[in-house]
């Protein structure tokens, strides 16, 4: 009986000491969260004294979409390395922080929140559309300038904070159907897209809104979603069995390799047409790119172009992660130089705090003019969306070749 | 005995208050983080979850991995309603019917599924619940909802085919999710939550109920023999632990301003994190799978750090935490460590006793 009060206690007491242990680890851990806090703060406040603009980014670095924010980051750094090699802006340099947030709203909040901490004063994100929407309205809360390279959903923009680098869903939508319209290109036209994703969904509401207005008939609107992505055959099929000139894929191109893989497969050859997603799809390893002949697809930025900011880019950018950058990281680099521009505009400097570097940049953003990767004289409109005119190409012998 | 209980559970509500006058005073103080003030309100929508889960798995003794999907039906119930009426009630009034409404309409959910599910035991259960939560996120995300001054327009195609006249609302847009919801969830509502959830979990515990539950779990046979319905306690606990999920679901969508079901968030991987803060708290143990919850919610946040190894190292940490929770070895190893403490202790007290004498 003793013997089992003794054992009693003792579990009780290691339990009590784990508790203890748990307990402390919480407080240890807030504190310490505290502690990292004012350190980061000093170190901004140095940062500022010394001079550095802290520009923050975030998006996936795991999971299924970790390409993507790999991109961001990568080409965002590319820029950030060149305005700092040539003196920085408006002579301060620039610090490029960039924290992974899995494509997942909740985790993009704690991904902004890390970014707040380690003293950022501008946000280059989310990449995203998804994480995105979640992330707005904390920066709205905040007043803190956002532009995001890649976040395509129409409501993104809505804040006064938020700007866009990418087109978005209703202009690439809208463009794709009035391009293939007015050009003729097809009469009967079949869509595939992803279901789960907000980027492919919000492109196909807003090109069948189009093809409606244009007199474009659908002949089919075929989804996938992100757990069955390897095997189009059914949708294919169904597809040219309801007579389809062209298919419309407003997906990325790691799946739309597959679909033209598996529709060459049936012996089917329909036009096949593109959004900005679709840049890549020649440097997929293993792709045989003899697939994308004929290929049409509208995107801002293409890797082989000719003009000397486009190669020196790419050049800088393989020299520095051996692969050719697609079209997120070229949407990243030129946030970078909007965020330059904007700064030197409104004589910003790094010793002002979030909300006023936010209110500085929302009154110079309307004069930024920008010849960037993505697009030549890029400016903003009062809502943040960018005009600039997205490139139609199509691929003829293994590259692309503007269309009119 | 009754004391003892009492004690037990006194101590776990003293823990949850403790952690909240900590934050609380942390948060007004302006000592903590950003990170750390967003994190609050998820770690008590996660010690929801896990404290539910164990009601199901720990006393109740099922395996059920459909969890997120229940979090699922309670965030969508309530954002739809949040949509609805946004602007035409007080905030406190909003987030309570939201509450009320998420809870009520995750429990008839989970007395649905639980009909056919709970006619099946261990593995199948497992199986047919895993598949249930799958099923709810894809038909979440493949429903349409609008409305416009006709009523509501539904559809299973695309929001195209809502018919929505002009000034018509798209509410659900897919996979596109609903945004534009109020972000009223705050650490105190959580905390609130937190301990409602304690108190209704511990009281059946220790109710008549409760200990139906547990000796159905512990020989099914004998408590049948004994005249309890097997079914009845069985569905009660299930549906209990859905509402609190529902519960967990609701404080999830007015913590975020969009809200999107992706395997992220309602797929199985999130029934999985649950389960593994219930498995590492302790199956049957409320207190440790709280404590598990708040240490895996701040844990791979804190390991920001690593950059690329972060989730490497986030499993090799869950993995050895796991091995000094429960392998026999850690367990005996712990033993032998606490008791070279006490001997410690008793020998100075000893030597003690002799000098005085």
């Amino acid at each position: 009986m003793k013997k089992r009060r003794v054992v009693c206690a003792a579990m009780a007491a290691v339990m009590a000491m784990s508790l203890a242990a748990c307990g402390g680890s919480d407080t240890a851990s807030a504190t310490t969260a505290a502690g990292e806090a004012s350190e980061s703060e000093e170190t901004a406040a140095e940062g500022s004294s010394e001079g550095v603009f802290v520009i923050g980014g975030s998006g996936p670095l795991t999971g299924g979409s970790a390409l993507y924010g790999t991109a961001v980051k990568n080409g965002a750094q590319v820029a950030v390395d060149e305005i700092n090699a040539n003196g920085g802006i408006n002579g301060y340099q620039v610090k490029w922080i960039f924290e992974d947030d899995e494509a997942d709203g909740e985790k993009a909040v704690n991904a902004y929140n890390t970014l707040k901490d380690e003293g950022m004063q501008m946000f280059v994100g989310t990449t995203t559309s998804g994480a995105c929407m979640s992330v707005i309205a904390e920066t709205e809360n905040d007043n803190m300038f956002q532009i995001t390279p890649s976040g395509t959903t129409a409501d993104i923009t809505k804040p006064a904070n938020v700007y866009r680098m990418c087109f978005s869903d209703p202009a690439q939508g809208t463009k794709s159907a009035q391009y293939i319209a007015e050009h003729g290109v097809a009469q009967k036209v079949g869509v595939i897209y992803d279901n789960s994703d907000t980027y492919s969904s919000g492109i196909y509401e807003n090109f069948a809104k189009e093809a409606q207005a244009q007199g474009l008939e659908i002949v089919g609107a075929e989804s996938f979603n992100s757990e069955s992505k390897t095997d189009f055959k059914t949708q294919l099929q169904k597809l040219k069995d309801a007579g389809a000139e062209l298919v419309f894929l407003p997906f990325y191109y790691t799946e739309a390799s597959l679909v033209l893989k598996q529709a060459d497969e049936m012996g089917w050859a329909p036009k096949f047409f593109g959004c900005d997603g679709m840049d890549g799809i020649l440097d997929l390893p293993e792709f045989d790119t003899s697939l994308a002949e004929g290929l049409m697809l509208l995107t801002p930025f293409a890797a082989d172009a000719q003009d000397e900011l486009t190669q020196n880019f790419v050049a800088a950018y393989e020299e520095a992660y051996g692969e050719t950058p697609i079209q997120f990281a070229a949407d990243a680099y030129d946030c970078l130089y909007v965020i330059k521009q904007a700064v030197e505009k409104a004589n910003i400097t790094p010793d002002m705090d979030m909300s006023e570097i936010c209110d500085a940049m929302k009154t110079v953003m309307p004069e930024v003019t920008l010849d960037g990767l993505t697009g030549a004289g890029i400016s903003f409109d009062e809502n943040g969306e960018p005009n600039k005119a997205p490139k139609a190409v199509v691929i003829e012998n293994g590259a692309y070749k503007s269309l009119e | 005995m009754k004391t003892k209980t009492f004690r037990q559970n006194a101590v776990t509500y003293g823990i949850v208050i403790l952690f909240y006058l900590i934050c609380q005073g942390l948060i007004l103080s302006g000592n903590m983080s950003s990170l750390m003030k967003g994190l609050m309100v998820p770690i008590c929508y996660y010690v929801i979850l896990a404290v539910s889960l164990n009601l199901v798995v720990g006393i109740s003794g099922e395996l059920s991995l459909g969890h997120a999907g229940f979090m699922c039906i309670g965030a969508y119930a309530s954002a739809i309603f949040a949509v609805c009426v946004d602007g035409k009630m007080p905030e406190g009034l909003e987030l309570f019917l939201a509450l009320i409404i998420g809870a009520a309409i995750t429990a008839v959910f989970g007395f649905l599924i639980g009909i056919p599910v709970l006619r099946l035991r261990g593995d199948y259960l497992a199986i047919v619940t895993l598949a249930f939560g799958e099923i709810i996120k894809n038909v979440v995300n493949a429903v349409y909802l609008g409305v416009d001054e006709n009523g509501l327009h539904f559809s299973m195609k695309d929001s195209l085919s809502l018919g929505l006249s002009e000034e018509g609302l798209t509410i659900m847009n897919g996979a596109q999710g609903i945004s534009g919801l109020p972000r009223t969830a705050n650490l105190t509502i959580g905390i609130v939550l937190v301990l409602i959830t304690l108190f209704i979990v511990l009281n059946l515990m220790n109710s008549r109920q409760g200990r139906a539950i547990m000796a159905i779990r512990d020989n099914r046979i004998a408590a049948e023999s004994i005249g309890l319905s097997v079914s009845k306690y069985k569905m009660m606990a299930f549906v209990i632990s859905a509402a609190l999920a529902g519960v967990a679901g609701v404080l999830y969508s007015h913590n975020l301003s969009a809200l999107q079901a992706t395997s992220k968030n309602f797929g199985y991987n999130q029934s999985i994190m649950i389960l593994v803060f219930v498995v590492l708290g302790g199956i049957g143990n409320i207190r440790g799978s709280m404590i598990a919850a708040v240490i895996l919610t701040i844990l791979p946040e804190k390991l920001r750090f690593l950059s690329d190894y972060r989730m490497l190292i986030y499993a090799i940490v869950l993995i050895s935490m796991m091995l000094f929770n429960s392998a026999p070895k850690a367990i005996e190893w712990r033993k032998s460590l606490a008791e070279r403490f006490a001997r410690k202790k008793d020998i100075p007290a000893e030597t003690a006793g002799k000098e005085a004498r």
